[in-house]
């Protein structure tokens, strides 16, 4: 699946792992399930390890294990479960999570803005996505009203010179 | 009223071209139809039985005679010369082509419109009150609090992706207009102890296959606390809410399956740790800004009661029924609260031509400071009429066929499109309330019979609100045959209540019949001049019943 990082298409130097079976070499995204059956022995491994998170499997699973974890994978099942969005706000804003916030599964060219937006920073698009079309995405909305992960200064700041 | 301001513009002027630029990858087959759904959703557009279709905000009912005029236009240059409007409070084309839908957007956003969020899964436009700000006893104009509202669920990253539909409606008078304990939200203005405006919110009430009155689960929310509240009560729903099953994906069901204790606790969890995390954060700055867009006209000083409007009821009946029926009381003395019916026997309940429209655009500019109201009953409000002036009006509106004096009657009904336009319909409801309201045309009758007010709904959807309606028709489909199901006793005010069904089904032919009958039994039973609604409420059911299946 192309990835988008940083506004460029990248080499995704992770691989997801079998719900069982012998770990790949290198970079792995686990399943929770995984995740929670063989914390130690996931964690004793040298190489960087990630988790996806399906669709109701929420944020606080993992509250107290972030600092683990190099990539975070949200799944959108279908692009129209919006479940993923309220996750990456709050791993983002309330659990503090750093490492790289990325979306996976049906992954649209128009729901990249509100992706972008919650906090994710890294796209596997399952569409024929340019990066034209990601960049156009990610400024054909110049203004907004909310705060939400991405910091950007919001309308009422702006109209009362925060 | 609002006007926007350089960041609502270029939002609105974004969002246009965006939406150009995604019909336009549809027209060229970049993206398929299934792709391109959820992209037109957001903007109001439908696919209809027969063609596209385009719902356009009007935020809390609110229109300047300016844009009243580009509405007219719209609907004389790419529909039918007419539009109609909703129980939302907005107004729908039913005819454009998909191709102009990009242009009537920039025609919508040169007089500050658009139709953001009219549909798709998304926090859809916020109704409110349509006495705002002329209510004589409101804690204040809801308008600011929608407005508000309206800004901060623009485009929400976080909740764009709902299990289902969401409906804020906020009334700042304890008099419900606005029917906010059937929304997904609603929202009352109230005094906080600190003699403050505050809120208190209802959640999960809605309408459709499982009908739900809203619960109170936040009480008197401070000014401060409201999106945050608000947000919090996203969250737990998107989070929470059911998106494996279209029928139990509203939040009413969330609410139901977890109880009003368990949605309380969740939200005010929630609540507390998103002020840990960074609050939304409403400045008072922003708050009042917005206030001053809704501070009162210029009201003149005038005498209640005027002679020139003694004169003209008793030289015109015709004036004085309008205005006994059709003409509310204002807070401001010598002002009155002008209904326009959208009603006319034999016409389509909410329709309106380009030539109406421009019509009272010009009667707003002449009496009512260039403002008309939507309601959601369809009709419209000229809100700020001066008394010595409703005459003067009233000959214009009646050479128009805008002067039907049945608001709140039997003949001024809630019908959704049903067969003629929805490709969900069981029945035709159109039909159905024209074939009633020829029934009922005479206006003594009417008047005799009073406030009764009918809903019709083509399926169980409830587009045309047929649960809450005094009498509400509901369309069935018994193998292939229209049939149409009865129920009395429901109500969208401060006290609202769903209605019971009768019993069995009625065909078409015997519609019209049971309704004559169930006046008959109302009028029959009526004591001190009391409402049907009161009549059933004081007797129940079996009355009703008795008569109704006493044929059978
Ligand atoms: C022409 C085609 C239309 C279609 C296909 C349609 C479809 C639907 C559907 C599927 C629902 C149920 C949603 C749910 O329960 O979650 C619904 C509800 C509703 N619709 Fe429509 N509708 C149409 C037209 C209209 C019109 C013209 C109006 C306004 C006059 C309207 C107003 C409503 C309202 C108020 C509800 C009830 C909302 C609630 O559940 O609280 N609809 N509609
Ligand atoms: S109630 Fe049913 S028939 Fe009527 S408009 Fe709604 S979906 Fe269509």
């Amino acid at each position: 699946m192309p990835l988008i990082k940083d506004g460029a298409f990248v080499e995704d130097a992770w691989t997801y792992a079998d719900e069982e079976g012998p770990l790949p070499e290198g970079p792995v995204i686990v399943s929770l399930t995984r995740w929670q059956n063989e914390k130690e022995a996931l964690a004793a491994r040298t190489a960087p390890l990630g988790i996806k998170l399906l669709s109701g499997e929420e944020p606080k699973e993992i509250a107290g294990d972030l600092d683990k974890f190099a990539v975070i994978a949200l799944d959108f099942p279908m692009f129209k479960n919006g479940r993923a969005y309220s996750y990456a706000r709050l791993l983002r804003e309330r659990y503090g999570y750093k490492g790289e916030l990325r979306a996976t599964g049906d992954v649209l060219r128009d729901q990249l803005f509100f992706m972008h937006r919650c906090g994710f920073d890294a796209y596997e698009v399952s569409q024929r996505i340019t990066i034209d079309g990601w960049k156009e995405a990610m400024d054909e909305i110049s203004v907004v009203y909310q705060p939400a992960s991405d910091g950007r200064k919001t309308i009422f700041q702006a109209r009362h010179g925060d | 009223m609002y006007r926007y301001d350089e960041f609502d513009h270029a939002l609105v002027q974004d969002r246009v071209k965006q939406f150009s630029g995604q019909v336009q990858r549809r027209l060229t087959g970049e993206i398929t139809e299934d792709e391109f759904k959820p992209l037109r959703l957001m903007n109001g557009v439908y696919l209809q039985l027969h063609a596209y279709m385009l719902r356009v905000a009007v935020p809390y009912g609110t229109l300047s005679s300016r844009q009243m005029r580009m509405l007219a236009h719209i609907a004389r240059k790419y529909d039918k010369g007419y539009g109609h409007f909703t129980t939302r409070q907005n107004i729908q084309y039913n005819w454009p082509a998909l191709k102009d839908i990009p242009a009537i957007l920039e025609d919508l956003a040169s007089v500050e419109m658009h139709a953001l969020q009219t549909s798709g899964n998304c926090i859809r436009n916020v109704t409110s009150d349509q006495y705002a700000g002329v209510a004589a006893n409101e804690v204040e104009d809801p308008r600011i609090w929608s407005e508000i509202i309206r800004q901060w669920s623009t485009l929400h990253p976080e909740f764009s992706f709902l299990p289902r539909k969401f409906k804020f409606a906020v009334t700042g008078a304890p008099e419900d207009r606005a029917a906010i304990r059937v929304h997904d939200i609603g929202i009352e203005l109230v005094k906080g102890e600190d003699g403050q405006t505050a809120f208190d919110i209802y959640v999960g009430g809605g309408q459709g296959r499982t009908p739900m009155i809203g619960k109170l689960i936040g009480k008197a929310i401070s000014q401060e606390n409201l999106l945050t509240y608000l947000e919090a009560i996203m969250r737990v729903y998107n989070m929470h809410g059911r998106r494996d099953h279209l029928f139990k994906s509203r939040i009413k069901i969330l609410v139901h399956t977890i109880g009003e204790e368990e949605m309380r606790r969740q939200v005010e969890e929630e609540f507390a740790a998103m002020q840990k995390d960074g609050p939304v954060e409403l400045p008072k700055a922003e708050i009042e800004r917005i206030q001053a867009y809704f501070a009162a006209p210029a009201y003149e000083t005038l005498e209640n009661d005027p002679d020139e409007l003694n004169a003209a009821f008793e030289k015109t009946p015709a004036f004085a029924r309008w205005v006994k029926q059709n003409v509310a009381a204002h807070k401001v003395p010598g002002y009155a609260i002008a209904n326009i019916s959208l009603k006319p026997v034999g016409g389509v309940a909410g329709d309106a031509s380009a030539e109406q429209m421009e019509k009272v655009a010009e009667l707003a500019d002449a009496y009512s400071f260039s403002e008309i109201r939507v309601t959601h009953e369809q009709n419209l409000v000229l809100a700020d009429v001066p008394q010595k002036d409703l005459f003067a009006l009233w000959q214009e509106l009646d050479a128009n066929g805008l002067g039907t004096p049945n608001l709140g009657l039997i003949t001024d009904q809630i019908v959704c499109p049903g067969l003629d336009y929805c490709n969900l319909a069981n029945a035709r409801s159109i039909p159905i309330g024209q074939a009633i309201a020829k029934k009922f045309e005479d206006l003594d009758r009417q008047n005799d019979i009073g406030e009764l007010k009918i809903k019709i709904s083509g399926c169980i959807n409830a587009c045309g609100h047929h649960h809450v309606g005094h009498i509400g028709i509901l369309g069935v489909d018994k193998k292939g045959t229209e049939f149409y199901q009865v129920s009395l006793g429901g109500s969208a005010d401060e006290k609202t209540s769903l209605g019971d069904i009768t019993g069995p089904a009625f065909t078409e032919d015997k519609i019209v019949g049971a309704v004559e009958n169930i006046v008959e039994t109302y009028l029959s039973e009526r004591q001190n001049g009391e409402r049907f609604l009161d009549t059933y409420r004081r007797i129940g059911m079996k009355p009703f019943k008795e008569k109704l299946y006493a044929a059978h």
